[in-house]
């Protein structure tokens, strides 16, 4: 029995991408996987997925990487600022 | 390969916080180490409009939407409701801000702290009334700039200290008190696992630095909430059942480079940060005998 109204769609079915003027790109040869960009995205843009081969060395190749889904990152530049390696570029969007 | 803080996100993206948003990172942190049967209540403020409007939803765990006193009240009928239907395995959760908890919401965290409901009540600490345009509110820090402390010819910052309403849960023995902030998600999850231990109330304060109303560039979110740390203006301390603990291993920094960070301090001249400088002090040093005196107590 619902007495009062109720949200139930997902904010996963709304993209924030709009909201970008600036576009982070890791730069996956420098990175070493420790995971703060994705611990620090107040927009939850990173998520962590398995071994990829552009990696600097064999043993990092094994290892869990981050991804940006561009289509919820607003580009606050935190993961930027936070990233040890300082292997996160920010540019700024160019609207074709 | 195992992460820091755990894997799980209870917190959506495609919500409508501003970029760089540190309450979102709290409520973020909070849902991780409280987990799926969490039923949270938040009342005006921002995290009111941050999962979107109708019929968007940004948790995947149940939120109720409550009047800005009432936070207090609507956690201590959740938490009773859910015990009368044999849900005692839930988490409840008020994630409320700081104009929803030291000014007007006040006297109903008081109350459901004094009735002892098994609850959690989180107050996201952004040091004002940001939802509605940034205004003063009894957590603002001395020297900040706001809208209704605006800085022109007559420099009317903010005269007064930050209420400290972690402090005044201590007065009132609350079983479990805590400060945290975002930069150390680390110890924020670790502190409500010490709280889920606890039976009965439980009052976490988290600094949350906002962007949009303390004027400073989005991508510094985590580097200002790490200075405000290191610069004493935000300690960090548990009070477990009547032992305190204070967190001492940081690197400390001066006060002027947590102010110079932020434009809602550009105003402040020397003399001014030194008041800051001598507030920041003294609280450290009453930290420190509540320290000595809490723990002579339990020896
Ligand atoms: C009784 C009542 N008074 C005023 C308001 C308007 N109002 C909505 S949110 C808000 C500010 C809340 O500030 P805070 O609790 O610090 O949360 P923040 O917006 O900073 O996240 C105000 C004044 C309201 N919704 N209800
Ligand atoms: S720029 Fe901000 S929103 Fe985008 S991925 Fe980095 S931290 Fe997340
Ligand atoms: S913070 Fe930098 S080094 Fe660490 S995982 Fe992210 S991109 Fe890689
Ligand atoms: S005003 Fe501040 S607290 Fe509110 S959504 Fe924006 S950044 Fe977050
Ligand atoms: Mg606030």
């Amino acid at each position: 029995m619902v007495l009062v109204p109720v949200s139930t769609v997902s904010t996963r079915n709304h993209p924030t991408d709009s909201w970008r003027i600036q576009r982070p790109t890791i730069q996956y040869d420098k990175c070493i996987r420790c995971m703060i960009c994705w611990k620090y995205c107040p927009d939850n843009a990173i998520e962590i997925e398995n071994g990829d081969e552009s990696a600097p060395n064999e043993r990092i190749a094994k290892m869990e990487y981050p991804v940006i889904n561009y289509s919820f990152c607003k580009g606050c530049g935190i993961c930027a600022n936070e990233c040890p390696e300082k292997c996160i570029d920010m540019e700024f969007e160019v609207i074709e | 390969m195992p992460t820091s803080i755990p894997k799980e996100e209870l917190m959506a993206p495609g919500h409508t916080a501003c970029h760089g948003c540190g309450a979102t990172l709290a409520m973020r942190y909070v849902l991780k180490a409280m987990g799926q049967k969490t039923v949270v209540s938040v009342p005006a403020s921002c995290w009111a409009v941050i999962p979107g409007a109708m019929p968007f939803r940004t948790l995947d765990v149940p939120m109720v939407y409550t009047p800005f006193a009432a936070t207090g009240a609507s956690i201590s009928g959740l938490r009773e409701g859910l015990d009368i239907q044999g849900k005692t395995d839930y988490n409840v959760v008020g994630f409320a801000g700081d104009g929803g908890t030291a000014d007007i919401g006040l006297q109903g965290l008081s109350g459901a702290m004094e009735r002892g409901h098994n609850v959690f009540y989180i107050m996201y600490d952004n040091e004002g009334y940001m939802n509605t345009g940034v205004q003063r509110s009894g957590s603002t820090p001395y020297g900040a700039k706001t809208t209704t402390t605006p800085v022109g010819k007559e420099r009317d910052f903010k005269k007064e200290n930050k209420k400290i309403v972690a402090d005044m849960m201590i007065a009132q023995n609350v079983p479990y008190v805590a400060t945290a902030t975002i930069a150390y998600p680390e110890d924020l999850i670790r502190k409500i696992d010490h709280a889920k231990a606890v039976h009965g109330p439980k009052f976490i304060q988290i600094l949350a630095p906002c962007p949009t109303g303390w004027y400073y560039p989005p991508e510094k979110t985590i580097e200002i909430s790490r200075l405000a740390v290191q610069s004493r203006m935000f300690p960090l301390y548990e009070f477990i059942q009547g032992k305190f603990y204070l967190n001492k291993s940081f690197k400390p920094v001066d006060v002027s480079e947590y102010v110079k960070a932020q434009d809602r301090f550009k105003h402040l001249n020397d003399d001014e940060i030194d008041n800051l400088r001598k507030y920041v002090d003294e609280r450290w040093n009453q930290l420190l005998e509540w320290e000595k005196i809490y723990s002579e107590q339990k020896e």
